[in-house]
C-alpha cells in the first residue's frame, strides 16, 4: 500500500468479475462435448444419437447451475476453472460412451459416470455455496488428517479388486476412499505447514549445507506421510503413493523454500523405490515393462497393455482416426479408466492430445495463479497443493501410458471412468474457485494484510 | 513464498514439456514402427473391416463374403470353391494368400491407389476405399468341362485362347475348398493341417506349379526344331532312322511302342509317335538348336507371371548327345507344366506366335469403372508361320488317324499330340497320361489350345493311353470353348 497523506480513502481497485466470459466459455465447452457425442454416433451408426439433445441439455443445465452458484457466491472466481472442468468432464463422458460401443470392454460405463458427474457437480455447488471462507478449513487440520487416514485404512478390510485393495463396495457402487483422502491430506499439509513453516525453515541444526529442522516440528508430518505411504503400499496402489509423496515434497518446498527438503525427499524416494522394487515383484515388472515395452512380443506372448497403448498412440498419428474409428479396445482391461488417454491419442491424434494436456496445464496454472494472489499462507499452500495434485496425477498417468515413466494405476482427472475420482476432482475445482475468488475479491479493509 | 511458488510452477511446466515431447515421440517419430509391428492387429482389422472385392468369371462373382461378429469382421467365401481354387487361390486370416487372392490383393483389399477416384482426398480423410473387382479370363464352361472330365483322378488342365493368351481354364484335381481356411479358429487350424498333410496335395496348383516329364508331347518341340533348323525340309521324306536306335556314345537301344517306325517320315513318326525318329532328330539338331527351340516355346523361363508365378518348365542346357536324344522325346530332365504344353499347342495353331498367357482380363473399382485392362502381348515368335503350318498338319493327322482320334470333334479342325509321364522314384508312381491339342473355329481361326495331364494306371502303355484317358477331356474342353 502506498502511503498517502490525503484524507480520502484509498481508491478501491475493482477487478472485473468476468462471469460473462465464464458463461460463454461454458457454452462452448458444452457444445464441444455434444459435438463429440454426435460424432461418435455418426462414425459408428451413421446417425446422430437420438439422445444427443437431451444429453447436451443435461450437461448444459448442470453447467448452468454451477455457473449460477459461482456467480452468487464466488463472483470474483477465475473464469477459466469451471469451463475447463466442464469440458474435460464432457469429453470424458464422450470417450467412455464411445468405448461402451466396444462389447469386449464389458458393461456400459457412461450412464454410471454421468450419475457420478452429476453428483460431483452437485458437491461442487454445495462447496461453493456453503464454504464462504477457505480459512475456516484450517481449523479442521487434525480432523482432516484423521479422516484421511481412516479413509485409507477402510479398504483393507474389503476384498481386493484387480490386485489392489483400494475399493469399498456400497450398494452396488465401488468407491475409492483414497481419492477423497487426497484433498484431506492436502488440507492437513497446508494447515500444518502454514502454522509451522517458520519453525521448519529457520530452526534446527545445520548439517553440511543442509539445514535440518528440529524433530519436534518435523516428527508429526513425517510420521503421517510415512504412514500413508506404507498404507498405500500395503494396498498396492503405487500411483497414489507416488502422488502423495510428490504432493508432500512440493508443499514442503513452497512452505519453507528449503532446497534441502527436495534433496531429502529425493533421497527418501530413491530408498523407497529401491526397497519396494526389491520386495514387490509387481513393481519390478512395471519397471521392466517401462524399459522394454515390447519384451512380451519378442517372447512370443503377444503385446502387453503398455505395448497396445503405444500402438494406439502410434495409430493416431498427427490428426487421429476420428472419434469412434480407432481400435484402442485392443488394450483390453482398464481401457476406459487408466488407459483412457490412449483412446484420445488414437482417435483425436497428437493434435487433440496436445489440446487436452494444455487444458490440464491451464487448470494447474490457474490454481498456481490463485496461490500467488492469495494473501494468507494457508490459502496459498492449499491452492498450490490442490493444483499440484492435478498436475502430478496427469503427469504420472499420461507419462505411464506413453512409456515416459513406469506405469502406475491412476485416474486421468475428469476423463477416466471412476466415480470417486470425478467427485474428488469436482471438489478440488470447487476449492480452487473459492480460493481464486478470495484472491481476486477486493478487500473490505484493505491494509489488514 | 512467491518465489518458491514460481519455481514449483516452473517444475510443472517442465513436466508438461516432457509430456508433449514424449507425445511427438510415440505419435510421430516412432508411429511407423508401431504401425508396422506384426503384433499390432490394426492392419489386419482394417483389412477385414470391409467386404473384399470379388473375383469374377464371365461377369459372375465366384467369391463372396460373410459378416461375422469377430474382430476380423468380413470373411471370404467361395461359391464354387474346389472348381475355381486353382484360379482364385485363397485368402486366409491365418495363412496368408495364394494365386489371384495374393497377386491381386491390393486391388481386392482396396489399398491399390489406382482404385481411388480422388487419390489425395482419401489420404486426408483416412477413408478406406472399397475393394476392387478382378475379372478373370476364365471360360466357365471350359473350366467345368475340365473339372468334370478329371473327376476323381489326379490331374490338371490348362486351356488358352491362342490368339490372345487369355487363359480359359485352369484346373487341378484333387482340389480343395478355400472357404474352409478363410477364417480363424480351431476348425480352420484343423482344416489347414488336413490339407497340408494330405498326400494327394489338394492345394498344389498343378496346372501352373507342378512340372511333369512331357513325354511324347514334347515331340512337337523337337519337330519344330527339326523344321526350323532345316534338318527336315519335307515332312513326307524318310528320316533314315534305324530301329532300334542306339543312343550316341552308348550301347543303349531305344525302341518304339508303335509299329512302322523304321526309316519313317516325320509325318508318320509324329502321327504314331516314334521315339527313335525324334531321338535321332534331336541329336541331329544338336543341343544348341534344341535349347533355342524349347526356350522359344517358353521353357526355362523363371519370370513368367499370369500374374501368379508359373513354375519354370525345364530343358537342360548342358547335356551329352545321348541325353539330348532322351530329352528330345520328353524324358531325362525335361519337365513342363500343363500351362507350358498348352502354350506349345497355342503357338503352333497361332501361326508360330506365342502370346503371353494371362488370367486377369480387367480390374474395376467399386463403382464398376474399369481402371486397368489387359491386352494380348507377344511373348516369342516360337516358329515361322511356314513351320507352324507343317506342325499343324502333323498334329491334325494325329487326331484324324493317329494316337489322338479320341479328341476328334466332327466338323471342327483339331490337332493334338499324346504323351506319357513317368514319375516317382524309379518310375514307381502311377504314370500320367498327357494330351495337348488345339481346335480352330469354323472360320479356320485359332480358337483354343489345351493341355491335359491325368493320372492313369494304363499309361504305361504310353501314347495309346494318352489318347485314351486325356484326349476325351481335352475334346470336352475344346467343345465347351467352341460352344
Amino acid at each position: 500500500m502506498s502511503a498517502t497523506t490525503t484524507d480520502a480513502p484509498p481508491p478501491l481497485v475493482l477487478l472485473p468479475k468476468r462471469r460473462g466470459v465464464e458463461l460463454s466459455l461454458l457454452i462452448g465447452a458444452v457444445l464441444i462435448s455434444v459435438y463429440g457425442y454426435a460424432e461418435v454416433g455418426l462414425a459408428r451408426n451413421g446417425a446422430v444419437p437420438p439422445d444427443a439433445a437431451g444429453y447436451g441439455a443435461g450437461l448444459g443445465v448442470l453447467a448452468l447451475l454451477a455457473h449460477v452458484a459461482v456467480r452468487a457466491r464466488a463472483p470474483y472466481a477465475d473464469p477459466l476453472l469451471l469451463p475447463i472442468a466442464v469440458l474435460l468432464n464432457g469429453v470424458g463422458l464422450v470417450l467412455i460412451y464411445r468405448l461402451d460401443l466396444e462389447p469386449v470392454l464389458g458393461a456400459e460405463g457412461a450412464p454410471t459416470q454421468l450419475v457420478w458427474s452429476t453428483l460431483g457437480i452437485g458437491l461442487f455447488i454445495a462447496v461453493v455455496l456453503v464454504l464462504r471462507d477457505h480459512r475456516v478449513l484450517s481449523r479442521y487440520a487434525y480432523v482432516c488428517c484423521a479422516a484421511a487416514l481412516f479413509l485409507m485404512v477402510v479398504p483393507i478390510s474389503f476384498p481386493a479388486i484387480n490386485g489392489a485393495k483400494i475399493w469399498i463396495r456400497v450398494a452396488g457402487f465401488s468407491i475409492q476412499p483414497g481419492e477423497f483422502a487426497k484433498i484431506l491430506l492436502a488440507l492437513f499439509f497446508a494447515a500444518y505447514l502454514a502454522t509451522n513453516r517458520n519453525a521448519l525453515a529457520y530452526t534446527g541444526r545445520t548439517f553440511w549445507k543442509l539445514q535440518l529442522p528440529t524433530g519436534r516440528v518435523l516428527g508429526p508430518i513425517v510420521t503421517i506421510w510415512l504412514l500413508s505411504v506404507c498404507l498405500l503400499i500395503a494396498e498396492r496402489d503405487l500411483g497414489t503413493s507416488l502422488l502423495f509423496f510428490g504432493l508432500f515434497v512440493v508443499m514442503l518446498y513452497v512452505a519453507t523454500g528449503r532446497t534441502g527438503w527436495i534433496a531429502v525427499g529425493l533421497l527418501l524416494s530413491a530408498l523407497g523405490a529401491f526397497a519396494v522394487g526389491a520386495v514387490e515383484p509387481h513393481v519390478h515388472a512395471r519397471v521392466e515393462d517401462w524399459l522394454h515395452p515390447f519384451a512380451s512380443i519378442e517372447a512370443g506372448d503377444g503385446p502387453n497393455q503398455l505395448a497396445q497403448s503405444l500402438f494406439a498412440f502410434g495409430a493416431g498419428g498427427m490428426l487421429g482416426t476420428g472419434l469412434g474409428q480407432g481400435h484402442s479396445y485392443l488394450i483390453g482391461f482398464a481401457t476406459k479408466s487408466d488407459f483412457i488417454l490412449s483412446t484420445v491419442g488414437e482417435e483425436l491424434g497428437m493434435a487433440g492430445l496436445t489440446v487436452l494436456l494444455v487444458l490440464y496445464a491451464l487448470l494447474v496454472a490457474r490454481g498456481y495463479r490463485a496461490g500467488l494472489a492469495l494473501r494468507d499462507p494457508f490459502g496459498r499452500l492449499l491452492a498450490i497443493g490442490l493444483a499440484s495434485i492435478l498436475a502430478l496425477q496427469v503427469f504420472v498417468i499420461a507419462g505411464g501410458v506413453m512409456d515416459l515413466i513406469p506405469l502406475t494405476g491412476m485416474a486421468m482427472p475428469f476423463l477416466a471412468q471412476g466415480g470417486s475420482s470425478v467427485v474428488t476432482n469436482w471438489i478440488i475445482v470447487a476449492l480452487l474457485i473459492r480460493l481464486s475468488d478470495s484472491a481476486r475479491r477486493p478487500l473490505p479493509d484493505a491494509g489488514a494484510w | 513464498m512467491i518465489r518458491y511458488i514460481r519455481r514449483a510452477a516452473a517444475c510443472c511446466l517442465v513436466l508438461l514439456v516432457a509430456l508433449l515431447i514424449n507425445t511427438s515421440r510415440v505419435q510421430i517419430f516412432q508411429a511407423d514402427s508401431f504401425n508396422a509391428n506384426p503384433a499390432n492387429r490394426r492392419a489386419m482389422i482394417a483389412r477385414y473391416d470391409q467386404p473384399r472385392g470379388d473375383i469374377l468369371v464371365a461377369g459372375r462373382p465366384v467369391t463372396g463374403y460373410r459378416e461375422t461378429d469377430d474382430q476380423l469382421t468380413y470373411l471370404r467365401t467361395y461359391t464354387q470353391g474346389p472348381l475355381y481354387a486353382p484360379v482364385t487361390g485363397y485368402v486366409s486370416q491365418l495363412y496368408g494368400t495364394r494365386m489371384l487372392e495374393g497377386t491381386e490383393d491390393a486391388v481386392l483389399s482396396g489399398t491399390d491407389p489406382q482404385l481411388a477416384s480422388l487419390p489425395l482426398w482419401n489420404e486426408i480423410t483416412r477413408a478406406r476405399q472399397k475393394g476392387g473387382d478382378v475379372h478373370t479370363t476364365i471360360n466357365p464352361a471350359a473350366q467345368e468341362a475340365a473339372f468334370t472330365g478329371l473327376g476323381d483322378r489326379t490331374g490338371a488342365v490348362a486351356a488358352l485362347d491362342p490368339a490372345t493368351g487369355r487363359i480359359l481354364a485352369l484346373v487341378s484335381t484333387p482340389s480343395y475348398d478355400p472357404s474352409g481356411i478363410a477364417g480363424t479358429g480351431r476348425d480352420v487350424n484343423a482344416e489347414w493341417a488336413r490339407l497340408t498333410s494330405d498326400p494327394e496335395q489338394p492345394m498344389l496348383d498343378r496346372a501352373i506349379r507342378q512340372t511333369y516329364p512331357p513325354g511324347s508331347t514334347f515331340k512337337v518341340v523337337t519337330a519344330a526344331a527339326a523344321l526350323e533348323s532345316g534338318k527336315v525340309t519335307d515332312p513326307k521324306a524318310p528320316t533314315k532312322t534305324p530301329e532300334p536306335y542306339t543312343l550316341p556314345g552308348t550301347t543303349t537301344q531305344l525302341e518304339n511302342e508303335a509299329a512302322g517306325c523304321a526309316d519313317a517320315t516325320l509325318l508318320v513318326a509324329f502321327t504314331v509317335s516314334c521315339n527313335t525318329v525324334f531321338a535321332k532328330l534331336g541329336v541331329d539338331v544338336g543341343l544348341k538348336g534344341m535349347v533355342k527351340q524349347a526356350q522359344a516355346f517358353g521353357f526355362n523361363d523363371h519370370r513368367l507371371r499370369i500374374p501368379p508365378s508359373v513354375a519354370p518348365s525345364n530343358f537342360d542346357t548342358r547335356m551329352g548327345p545321348d541325353q539330348v536324344a532322351l530329352s528330345s522325346i520328353g524324358q531325362f530332365d525335361t519337365t513342363a507344366t500343363p500351362l507350358q504344353m498348352a502354350m506349345v499347342a497355342a503357338a503352333v495353331v497361332n501361326g508360330g506366335e506365342l502370346m503371353s498367357p494371362y488370367l486377369v482380363d480387367r480390374i474395376t473399382n467399386s463403382n464398376g469403372v474399369t481402371v486397368a485392362a489387359a491386352a494380348g502381348r507377344l511373348l516369342h515368335q516360337a516358329v515361322s508361320s511356314g513351320t507352324a503350318v507343317r506342325l499343324q498338319q502333323m498334329m491334325e493327322a494325329v487326331v484324324t488317324k493317329g494316337t489322338g482320334t479320341n479328341a476328334a470333334i466332327p466338323g471342327i479342325t483339331v490337332g493334338g499330340k499324346t504323351g506319357t509321364a513317368q514319375h516317382g522314384v524309379g518310375n514307381k508312381g502311377m504314370p500320367y497320361a498327357w494330351f495337348i491339342s488345339y481346335a480352330k473355329s469354323a472360320a479356320g481361326q485359332p480358337a483354343v489350345a489345351v493341355a491335359v495331364v491325368v493320372e492313369d494306371a494304363e499309361a504305361v502303355r504310353a501314347d495309346i493311353s494318352g489318347g485314351g484317358s486325356a484326349a476325351p477331356i481335352a475334346r470336352d474342353v475344346m467343345r465347351a470353348v467352341l460352344g
